[in-house]
């Protein structure tokens, strides 16, 4: 069409930001689709066991049925939507949601029935990214959409390993979403859903009541408490539906013993970059240091990873941890981001408290896997394209935790995958945030229009210190040290990566306390 | 993820795609060529022609079998059957370019993996190992060779046409990079076409921006990769000759252009040049006329009419191969009298697609994926026919859906089936002028029809069994009507190739008149 008359055909093909959001999820699914006989974990089996477990066996069996090595420590709703998705795997082979046939079963059917449940269940993701988005301008919606909807991470964890992360990030978007708009109750409704789905986000849970009891149940004796109760009975009877049958059994014990696995170390096998990191290395250090003066100290007998046996201590010098101390920790880091949540209950704040409560659950939790640094990286990017600081600091953490969950994919065949992912990513965020901030919307020069989106030096020099850990780990290790020290590497990303979260951990904490 | 996507050149709020395009060509480029890349690798996870399919297995064993002999062999061996050698499995039959791409990928196997290619012992090597090396080594081709010619055309081609607009560019890229037919045959079914074509693009740029020897190496690379690239030749050949006749020493500059074809020729093939009985010996392989006038089903003249006149029974090879020949000189004669006559860089795109149109119709031996061909001069033309190309990229798609199915890639094409529709429909796009000469001959309800029987041949061949009298039914059925659509689209440019004379024609009477 001619550049001087804009004609009808044009207006009629400019798209609503439904179509657009469908197009941005449409692209995703393509490469979803072509992404279906990549490597899957254990996760996969996982998910099948619970097909099968919950479509073979009676609700009182769940939570005690042993067949399979993966049993169900997820919460009941979890447990009700597997139920659900096995009436239609049970339509397509039997054999999926068979409880000892199916073990292990590895056919397409399988494959293509589970991997199309991921993928369908990210509608919730992309409804709960439309409901936080659809009263912005219509640039910043697609930045924000291009940065969810297109997340690595998401493709990483959810369509390659095999996980329901996006169905679940979905719902704690939606939760979001209600409360930014003010409806407190319907948001908290949803967070004790969310709850019941996955209990790994109550990690937000004292955020979310703080803030819920502050701007939602605050105001008059008889009106607070009113909603208060109003707000009580609503979360009580989400998990009365949810508990409610296993409290009937007199099976609530159990099902709590398998939610709260506390057997489990502090680490997991593969360590998540966070502080305890930086505890063990220190701790290593340390005993190192005391050797060498001549003190004697004993080489712990316990791993990190295998949890507490007895009273022996995987540290040999610094004290021990127990679950108990990480949850002081996490509430502790916590408390200024509540105690703002109760001076000041601000609707468009509560994206960044709960992305920071995710980010204190990550740092100092117990067993915390390095894929729940999805829980904050997701919530952040809405607020990625306030300003500019916002944009520079996602930026380096969405680069710094996508890059960390790279040994999950640890086959060679999806290495190319992974690494284009990322790059991806990244030119799609420089370019972004380059329109959003250096744009010359008012027929600025083209100068401007060049100069494009910067990082600060210390930034840019530990991005490219990642380039050099990646060259280590997969050309310079094998090449020099061959076998030894496999761990090596991996260690080196953990303690890298943790490096970045920290400061994204810090540079939030200072956002919360500066912002009034 | 990804995609630049088109944009147009004023920001607005609407559009939300210009930021990406701001950035120059390069940044888009980049932006869509990883996209391209990531969809090539994901595409590389499944599985290849003749996957686990013994004795013959298919065109990824073929490949590998050559990284086997060029490896193992000395160069003169290579084409000869011998006991080392046995030419009737998998013997060479790609000019020797192909050879020494399959000896450079050999290397690489047996750096990482020697047991994927030891002589004799790794006839049907199939390994997760030997697969990813194996993938991987057209995935760097494809980067290496496909990517820079494109990019090169790109940069050519926008720099000289004024109507350059960069959400245009855009678009153009992602469909030269994300062209679905490519990807499946290189990356799914298991072939190197990203080689030759990738040197028949940059000779095509090279064209464009008036560096006729480079452009002349450039083919002879591609037609010594593959010698299907001959289908070009036609538009090659007589643009050249038609360029040369306007200057002041036509003799001399036809002769320049020989030397550099000679030349170009000598060097690739000079392992053979010893002697006559050699190069014969390379010769004969590459022109497998045993083997019939077409194989299996594939959407050209021959099969389509089979249906009616059983050419193999009528007629003996000799004489098949003499009217197919006739058949494609008729047939490519028109374009090639209008590029000679007036020779223009849009004539020679045209040109171009109607040469390897007329020998993909009327050749013999042609092979489905050999639709490749004329699909690269389409891309080229995206912007220019854009429906033209939609339709006909349709077509090629179901043309090698029996291929697909075969292969197990039923998978991928429907993603990127999709892909295809949906990055033409990026929000926030301009749509591209359509020049629908296509749509007036049809008629809408004509066309609406079609796109009915292609949806509909779809499902059935996927879900329904065909009929035990006629096993080849619905093969049958769908190439016959692909046939139908590309001889339509065929003919609607061999038209729009002589209609290009007409304004030039104009303006030089407006200059006579002035």
């Amino acid at each position: 069409m001619g550049k001087q008359k804009p004609s009808v055909r044009e207006v009629h093909h400019s798209h609503s930001p439904k179509r657009s959001l469908w197009w941005f999820f449409l692209v995703a699914t393509c490469i979803k689709v072509l992404l279906f006989p990549s490597y899957r974990s254990t996760d996969f089996e996982v998910h099948r066991n619970w097909l099968a477990l919950t479509h073979s066996l009676p609700l009182s069996q769940w939570y005690f049925d042993e067949t399979s090595p993966w049993t169900l420590d997820y919460p009941p709703f979890f447990a009700y939507f597997e139920r659900f998705l096995s009436i239609f795997a049970n339509l397509i082979d039997p054999q999926i949601v068979h409880l000892q046939e199916g073990l292990n079963y590895s056919s397409n059917k399988v494959v293509y029935f589970q991997r199309v449940t991921a993928i369908l269940s990210d509608l919730s993701l992309l409804y709960g990214v439309y409901r936080l988005t659809r009263n912005l301008d219509s640039r910043k919606q697609k930045l924000i959409w291009s940065l969810i909807v297109w997340s690595p991470m998401l493709f990483i964890v959810d369509h390659v390993h095999f996980q329901y992360n996006g169905f679940l990030i979905g719902i704690l978007l939606i939760s979001l979403s209600y409360l930014e708009e003010g409806r407190d109750l319907l948001g908290g409704f949803v967070f004790a859903v969310l709850l019941c789905f996955k209990h790994l986000f109550a990690v937000a849970a004292p955020v979310y009541f703080v803030y819920l009891l502050r701007h939602y149940c605050w105001g008059g004796m008889i009106r607070g408490f009113s909603r208060l109760l109003i707000m009580g009975g609503v979360v009580t009877a989400v998990f009365a539906s949810a508990f409610g049958p296993f409290f009937h059994l007199g099976q609530i014990q159990q099902v709590i013993q398998r939610l709260f696995p506390f057997g489990r170390g502090i680490c997991h096998a593969y360590w998540a970059p966070n502080f305890w990191v930086f505890y063990i290395m220190s701790d290593k250090g340390l005993a190192f240091i005391f050797r060498k003066l001549g003190f004697s100290i004993q080489t712990p007998t316990a791993s990190f990873t295998a949890g507490l046996v007895g009273d022996s201590s995987p540290f040999s010098v610094l004290p021990q941890i127990t679950p108990f101390v990480t949850f002081i920790m996490v509430l502790l880091a916590l408390s200024p981001c509540l105690f703002k949540a109760w001076k000041n209950p601000q609707p468009q704040m509560i994206s960044r408290w709960i992305a920071y409560a995710y980010t204190c659950g990550f740092l100092f939790g117990w067993h915390v896997h390095e894929k729940a640094s999805l829980h904050f990286v997701i919530p952040l990017a809405i607020v990625a394209a306030q300003t500019l600081e916002d944009a520079r600091h996602y930026f380096l953490l969405s680069i710094v935790s996508c890059y960390s969950i790279f040994p999950l994919l640890f086959e060679a065949q999806e290495y190319p995958i992974k690494v284009l992912l990322l790059l991806l990513h990244s030119i799609l965020m420089w370019s972004g945030f380059s329109a959003q901030f250096y744009d010359g919307t008012e027929g600025n020069s083209g100068a401007t229009m060049k100069k494009g989106f910067v990082i600060g030096w210390v930034e840019r020099i530990y991005l490219i210190g990642l380039v050099v850990i990646e060259i280590w780990g997969q050309i310079l290790h094998p090449l020099l040290l061959g076998d030894k020290f496999a761990f090596a590497p991996l260690m080196l990303i953990s303690i890298y990566c943790a490096f970045g979260i920290m400061y994204s951990w810090i540079w939030q904490l200072v956002y919360i306390v500066k912002s009034l | 993820m990804g995609k630049g996507k088109k944009v147009k050149d004023t920001p607005s709020d609407d559009d939300c795609w210009w930021w990406l395009v701001q950035k120059g060509t390069t940044a888009v480029f980049i932006t869509v060529g990883l996209f391209a890349l990531l969809v090539r690798a994901a595409v590389s996870l499944h599985p290849y022609s003749g996957a686990g399919n013994p004795p013959k297995f298919g065109d990824y064993e073929a490949q590998r079998h050559w990284m086997e002999i060029t490896i193992n062999l000395p160069v003169r061996e290579w084409y000869r059957n011998s006991t080392r050698n046995d030419l009737s499995y998998w013997g060479l039959d790609y000019p020797p370019l192909t050879a020494y791409q399959s000896f450079i990928h050999g290397l690489f196997l047996r750096f990482f993996h020697p047991d994927s290619v030891a002589l004799f012992t790794s006839r049907g090597h199939e390994s997760y190992l030997g697969k990813l090396l194996m993938r991987w080594t057209v995935l760097s081709s494809d980067a290496l060779i496909f990517f820079p010619a494109v990019l090169y055309f790109i940069i050519v081609h926008y720099n000289q046409s004024s109507r350059s607009r960069k959400s245009e560019l855009a678009w153009h890229i992602a469909m030269l990079l994300l062209h679905p037919c490519l990807i499946l045959i290189d990356h799914g079914h298991f072939q190197f076409n990203c080689i030759s074509l990738g040197f028949t693009v940059g000779a095509i740029a090279a064209i464009l921006s008036g560096k006729d020897f480079v452009a002349s190496v450039l083919y002879c690379l591609a037609l010594n990769h593959k010698q299907m690239s001959a289908y070009f030749a036609p538009a090659f050949f007589s643009y050249l000759l038609g360029k040369c006749l306007r200057r002041k020493h036509p003799i001399l500059e036809v002769l320049k252009l020989g030397l550099v074809v000679l030349g170009t020729f000598a060097v690739v093939w000079w392992p053979y040049l010893y002697s006559t009985h050699s190069i014969l010996e390379v010769l004969s392989r590459l022109a497998p006329f045993e083997r019939g006038l077409f194989e299996d089903y594939v959407a050209n003249f021959w099969c389509a009419s089979s249906v009616l006149i059983k050419w193999k029974r009528l007629f003996t090879t000799e004489s098949l191969k003499l009217i197919s020949f006739t058949a494609t000189v008729i047939t490519c004669l028109p374009s090639m009298v209008q590029q000679i006559k007036s020779p223009s860089s849009r004539g020679f795109l045209y040109a171009l697609l109607n040469s390897s149109f007329s020998f993909y119709l009327f050749s013999f031996q042609v092979h489905e994926k050999s639709i490749l061909l004329p699909l690269l001069p389409a891309t080229l033309l995206a912007i220019e026919e854009p429906f033209m190309f939609r339709w006909f990229t349709q077509f090629a798609m179901l043309s090698m859906f029996p291929l697909i199915c075969r292969d197990n890639l039923v998978v991928p094409y429907l993603a990127l089936h999709a892909l295809f529709v949906l990055i033409p429909n990026a929000p926030g796009q301009h749509r591209i002028k359509e020049s629908n000469y296509f749509v007036s001959y049809l008629g809408s309800a004509t066309m609406h029809l079609v796109l009915c029987c292609y949806f509909v041949l779809h499902i059935v061949y996927l879900t329904m069994h065909p009929p035990e009298k006629y096993p080849f039914l619905f093969e049958a059925i769908i190439m016959n009507l692909c046939f139908s659509q590309f001889v339509l689209v065929t003919l609607g440019c061999n038209i729009k190739q002589w209609l290009l004379n007409k304004p030039v024609k104009l303006e030089e009477i407006e200059k006579k008149l002035i």
